[in-house]
C-alpha cells in the first residue's frame, strides 16, 4: 500500500526501503558479531584441536597394552574416578577407544560449555548492558535480528569446535562415526549451555551475573551428572537431569547411540522459545526483575580501609563459597564408600595419590588438593580485579579522593587474601563434614580443616604472583591465569598424563604436603610464603613506578 | 611568533608562589607517539583557568600527569607547589578532579559513590554541602550506578568533587552529558569557587563555556601550548568582522593594511579587520559614507579557528567564520 503513495522513483543516493521483518539486517549483524568473536573461536578450535590429540597420545604412552587398560577399568570401581570422568560403559572389555571416551569426553564437553556461555553473555547481555544493542536496535534491524545473530555465531563456534574434535580424533585413529558423534555431542551440549544462557541472560540487567548463573548450572550439571553416575555406573534416572550425560550417554567408541542427541536438540529449542518468550516481556536494558532502591550514602563499612574491595570482591566470593562448599560435601562423603573396593584395586596408587593403608585419609587429602584449585583461580581474579578497575578509569577516581597507590593495592590484596583463606578453611571443613557424615569418626572434621590451613602459603603466593605481574605490566596478567590452568592440569591429570617431576613442580600447589595422610613439611610451605611476601612488595613497588592506564 | 608575547604577558604570573600548577616543557611519549611535547601551563591561583584543545590534542593526558597518574617523560610539573608524582597523595588531599566519562561501580548507588570519591571529608558542614548539591542537580542517589544516564554519572562526579573542601580543581571537559539547565548550575558553581578564592583548571572544548568562565586559556595543540593569556590579550592577537552597506567604491579600505578577505556583494561589504587597525578603517568607512554597520568582535571560537583552522580547507574556514 505504501508504494501507491510514494513518489515515482527518483535517483537519490538512499537504498530503497526494505520489507521489514524481525529479521531484517541478520546478514550484517553476524558478520559484525563474527568480526568481533573470530579470534576467540579460532583460538578455542586450534586449542582443541591441539589438545584432543596431544591427551590421546599421552594416554597411548601411559596405557601401552590390555593390562594397563584393565587396570584403569578397575579405577572406575572407585565413584569418585566415574564422578570425575564419565559414565563406565564397555564394562566386557575396556578397549583403549572405550577409555579416550570415558576419560576426555567430560573435559571436552565442559569447555565448549564454558566458550559457549561466554559468547553468548557478550554477544546479548554484554552488548545490552553496554549500551550498543541500543545502537544497532535503532538501524533498521528486526526485533529478533541480533539475538538470532548472536545464536547463529556461537553455533558456529560450536561447530568449529565440534569439527576439531572430531579431526583430532580420526587423526588419532579413532573409528569414523564415533569421531563424528564426539564432535555433534560436543557441539550440541554447547548449545545448550548457550541456550541456557540465553535464558539467564534475560532474567538479570548485569552481564557478569548472567555468566555466573550460566556456569553455576555448568557446575550443577556437572555435580548432577557425576552423583547420578555414581547411583550407577552406566548413568542412573538423576544423570539425565544433566545436559552433560546426554552427550555421554551416547556410549560413544563403545555402543554408539544418536537418540541421547535429540534430547540435547529438544533442549535447545525449549530454551530458545522460553528465552524469545521471556525477552518479549522485558524492555531493552531492564531484567525480568525491577531494582529496588539502594541506600542515600555509603556505610562506615563501605568508608574503612580495603571497605571499597570487600563491597566488589565479596559478593562473588561468596557465591563461589556456597557452590565449592557443596563439592567439598559431597567429594568428602564419598571417602568411605571407597574403602569397600580396594582390595580390588592394587593399581590405583599408580594414578592418582592415594595409599593403600589409609585410603580415606589420602582420598580425602586429593580431594582437598582438587578443590583448592577454586581458591587458587579465585584469590587471582579478586587480586586481578584491580586491573579492571583501571581500565574503567575507578581506580584512579579512588586515588583522587585521596589514598596512595601502594595502600589501596595492600588493603585489596589483604582483602581478597582474607577471604580466599576463610574459604578455604570452609572447603576443608566441607570435607571432614563429608567424611565425618560417612564414618562417624568426628575427628575429621579438625583434621581435614587443618588440613586445609598448609595450603594458606601456596595460595597466598598464587596471589602475589598476580600482583606482582599486575604492578609490572598490565599486558603480563594473563600469565597469572596461565599459571592457574596450569595448576589445575597439573592437579588434576598431572598422575594420569605422566608427567615428570619437574613438570609437576612448576605448580606451587604441588609442592603443599597431601595432609592429613602425608608426612608435614614446614619448609616448603615456608618458602611459599616468604615467596609470596617478597613478590607482593616488588608488585606494589612496580606499581607506584608506572602510568596508570586510564583515568 | 605571538605565544613569545603571551608568555611575556603572563610571565608575571608564572611564579611558583602565586600558581597553583606550573608546568614547563613537558613531554609524554607512550611508545612512538608523543602526547605531549614541550607543553607548558600556568594556572594562577584564585583563578578560572580555561584548558582548550580538540579531541586527542593531549588535555587528559596533561591532567593525568598534574594528577600524577602517569609519570613526565621529561619536563617539570608542579601541583601546588609539589611533584605530582611524588607527592600524589599529599596533592590530592588538597585537589578535587572531575574526569570527562565517569565510570562508576555499577552496584554501588550514587550516593555511595559519592561517599567513596569524598573518603577524606568528614564533618557536618560536608554532609550539608553534599546534600546541597545533589538537591542542586537534581540527582537520585539512591539509584544504583548501572541505571544511570551519562550525565548523571557525570552528577555524581561534580557533587563528589564540589562537595570537597579543597584549593585546586581540576575538571576534564565536566559539563559532557549534562542537558543546558544543568550546566547553568555548573557554571554558577564553579563562579562561586571563584568568588571563593579557589582556582579551577577547566578543560573543554566548548568554547562558549570557556568565554563564560575563565580568566585566562591555554590552547593545547598536538601536544604542544599554542596560545596563552587572558581573553582581553588573546582577543588582541584576533580580527573583527566588520559587515557594512556602501555604495561608494570600496578600493580605499582594500588599500588599508590590516584589512583582510574583503568581499563585496553588490553594495554590502563584509571584511575582517586586525584589531590593531581598527582605528586606519574607521575614518576610512566614514568617508565612504556607510549605511549599516556591524563590527562583531572576535569570539573564543575565532581564536580557535586560528590555531586549527589551516587543517581545515580555506573555505570551511570562512564559512567557520560566517556562523559565529
Amino acid at each position: 500500500m505504501s508504494t501507491s503513495i510514494r513518489p515515482p522513483s527518483r535517483h537519490t543516493h538512499r537504498a530503497d526501503p526494505v520489507a521489514a521483518s524481525p529479521l531484517t539486517g541478520l546478514g550484517s549483524l553476524v558478520r559484525l558479531y563474527g568480526r568481533i568473536s573470530r579470534r576467540a573461536i579460532i583460538v578455542w578450535t586450534l586449542a582443541v584441536l591441539v589438545l584432543v590429540p596431544a591427551s590421546i597420545l599421552a594416554m597411548e604412552e601411559a596405557y601401552p597394552d590390555q593390562g594397563a587398560l584393565d587396570a584403569r577399568a578397575m579405577l572406575l570401581d572407585n565413584p569418585s574416578a566415574v564422578m570425575m570422568t564419565g559414565p563406565y560403559f564397555a564394562t566386557e572389555h575396556y578397549t583403549f577407544w572405550a577409555m579416550v571416551a570415558n576419560e576426555l569426553f567430560l573435559y571436552i564437553l565442559i569447555p565448549a560449555a564454558i566458550m559457549s556461555v561466554l559468547l553468548t553473555v557478550r554477544h546479548t547481555r554484554g552488548e545490552e548492558e553496554a549500551g550498543r544493542l541500543e545502537l544497532i536496535r535503532a538501524l533498521p534491524a528486526g526485533r529478533l535480528a541480533p539475538a538470532v545473530a548472536a545464536l547463529i555465531v556461537v553455533s558456529l563456534a560450536n561447530l568449529a569446535l565440534g569439527a576439531a574434535i572430531t579431526a583430532g580424533t580420526l587423526v588419532m585413529g579413532g573409528e569414523i562415526a564415533g569421531s563424528l558423534a564426539l564432535g555433534l555431542a560436543t557441539a550440541l551440549t554447547g548449545m545448550v549451555f548457550a541456550s541456557l544462557t540465553a535464558v539467564a541472560a534475560q532474567f538479570t540487567e548485569h552481564a557478569g551475573t548472567a555468566s555466573g548463573m550460566a556456569l553455576g548450572l555448568l557446575a550443577l550439571a556437572f555435580m548432577v551428572r557425576g552423583v547420578g553416575d555414581v547411583i550407577d555406573r552406566q548413568g542412573s534416572w538423576l544423570s539425565w537431569f544433566s545436559p552433560l550425560a546426554w552427550a555421554q550417554q551416547t556410549r560413544v567408541f563403545v555402543d554408539l547411540r544418536w537418540w541421547p542427541l535429540l534430547v540435547s536438540l529438544a533442549a535447545v529449542i525449549a530454551l530458545l522459545v522460553l528465552a524469545g518468550a521471556l525477552s518479549h516481556r522485558r524492555d531493552v536494558g531492564a531484567g525480568l526483575r525491577a531494582a529496588s532502591a539502594g541506600p542515600r550514602s555509603a556505610s562506615p563499612a563501605l568508608l574503612a580501609r580495603g571497605g571499597l574491595a570487600r563491597r566488589l570482591v565479596t559478593g562473588s566470593m561468596l557465591a563461589w563459597g556456597i557452590g565449592l562448599f557443596l563439592f567439598a560435601l559431597a567429594f568428602g562423603s564419598l571417602a568411605s564408600s571407597l574403602t569397600d573396593f580396594i582390595e580390588e584395586m592394587p593399581a590405583i596408587g599408580e594414578f592418582a595419590p592415594i595409599a593403600m593403608d589409609d585410603v580415606t585419609g589420602s582420598f580425602s587429602a586429593f580431594v582437598l588438593m582438587m578443590l583448592t584449585t577454586g581458591p587458587v583461580a579465585l584469590i587471582v581474579s579478586g587480586v586481578l580485579r584491580m586491573r579492571t578497575e583501571e581500565f574503567a578509569g575507578r581506580l584512579a577516581g579512588a586515588l583522587v579522593a585521596g589514598t596512595s597507590r601502594v595502600r589501596l593495592a595492600l588493603m585489596w590484596f589483604l582483602v581478597v587474601l582474607l577471604e580466599t583463606a576463610l574459604m578455604q578453611v570452609l572447603l576443608g571443613l566441607g570435607v571432614g563434614l563429608g567424611v565425618w557424615a560417612a564414618t562417624d569418626d568426628t575427628a575429621w572434621i579438625g583434621d581435614m580443616t587443618a588440613a586445609a590451613l598448609a595450603y594458606l602459603p601456596a595460595i597466598a603466593l598464587y596471589g602475589a604472583v598476580a600482583l606482582a605481574l599486575y604492578g609490572l605490566n598490565l599486558r603480563l596478567t594473563s600469565v597469572a591465569w596461565a599459571l592457574v590452568v596450569y595448576t589445575a592440569l597439573i592437579t588434576f591429570l598431572g598422575d594420569l598424563l605422566g608427567l615428570p617431576d619437574g613438570a609437576k613442580d612448576v605448580s606451587p600447589l604441588n609442592h603443599v604436603p597431601l595432609l592429613p595422610s602425608a608426612e608435614f613439611e614446614g619448609v616448603p610451605l615456608l618458602v611459599m610464603g616468604v615467596g609470596a611476601v617478597v613478590l607482593v612488595v616488588v608488585g606494589l613497588a612496580a606499581l607506584r613506578r608506572r602510568d596508570l592506564a586510564a583515568g | 611568533m605571538t605565544a613569545t608575547d603571551t608568555a611575556d604577558t603572563t610571565g608575571s604570573a608564572s611564579t611558583t608562589s602565586d600558581a597553583a600548577v606550573v608546568v614547563r616543557s613537558l613531554t609524554k611519549t607512550f611508545g612512538t607517539t608523543r602526547a605531549l611535547d614541550g607543553f607548558d601551563l600556568t594556572v594562577p591561583r584564585g583563578q578560572v583557568t580555561g584548558f582548550l584543545g580538540p579531541n586527542g590534542a593531549g588535555k587528559s593526558t596533561a591532567i593525568r600527569v598534574l594528577l600524577g597518574l602517569l609519570r613526565a617523560s621529561s619536563g617539570s610539573a608542579e601541583v601546588l607547589g609539589m611533584d605530582p608524582w611524588s607527592h600524589a597523595v599529599q596533592i590530592h588531599q588538597r585537589l578535587a578532579y572531575v574526569p570527562g566519562d565517569t565510570n562508576l561501580w555499577p552496584n554501588l548507588t550514587g550516593g555511595e559513590a559519592i561517599d567513596v570519591l569524598t573518603r577524606g571529608e568528614k564533618g557536618a558542614a560536608h554532609r550539608r554541602r553534599r546534600g546541597e548539591l545533589i538537591e542542586r542537580f537534581e540527582l537520585d542517589p539512591r539509584k544504583r550506578s548501572r541505571t544511570y544516564s551519562k550525565g548523571n554519572r557525570q552528577k555524581v562526579s561534580l557533587v563528589a568533587a564540589l562537595s570537597r573542601d579543597v584549593d585546586l580543581y581540576i575538571m576534564d571537559e565536566p559539563t559532557s552529558g549534562l542537558d543546558p539547565l544543568m550546566e547553568a548550575i555548573f557554571t554558577d558553581e564553579v563562579a562561586r569557587l571563584r568568588a571563593d578564592g579557589r582556582t579551577v583548571l577547566l578543560s573543554s572544548h566548548i568554547l562558549a563555556e570557556v568565554e563564560k568562565l575563565c580568566d585566562t586559556v591555554t590552547i593545547i595543540r598536538a601536544g604542544k601550548d599554542v596560545e596563552s593569556g587572558t581573553l582581553v590579550q588573546l582577543r588582541h592577537l584576533t580580527r573583527s568582522t566588520v559587515a557594512a552597506t556602501s555604495s561608494a567604491d570600496p578600493a580605499p579600505l582594500a588599500a588599508l593594511d590590516g584589512v583582510h578577505d574583503l568581499v563585496i556583494d553588490g553594495d554590502r561589504l563584509r571584511f575582517d579587520v586586525d584589531d590593531a587597525a581598527l582605528h586606519d578603517v574607521l575614518p576610512v568607512l566614514t568617508r565612504m559614507g556607510v549605511t549599516a554597520l556591524t563590527i562583531t568582535p572576535p569570539s573564543l571560537e575565532d581564536l580557535f579557528l586560528r590555531h586549527y583552522g589551516d587543517d581545515l580547507a580555506a573555505g570551511s574556514r570562512s564559512a567557520g567564520a560566517e556562523d559565529s
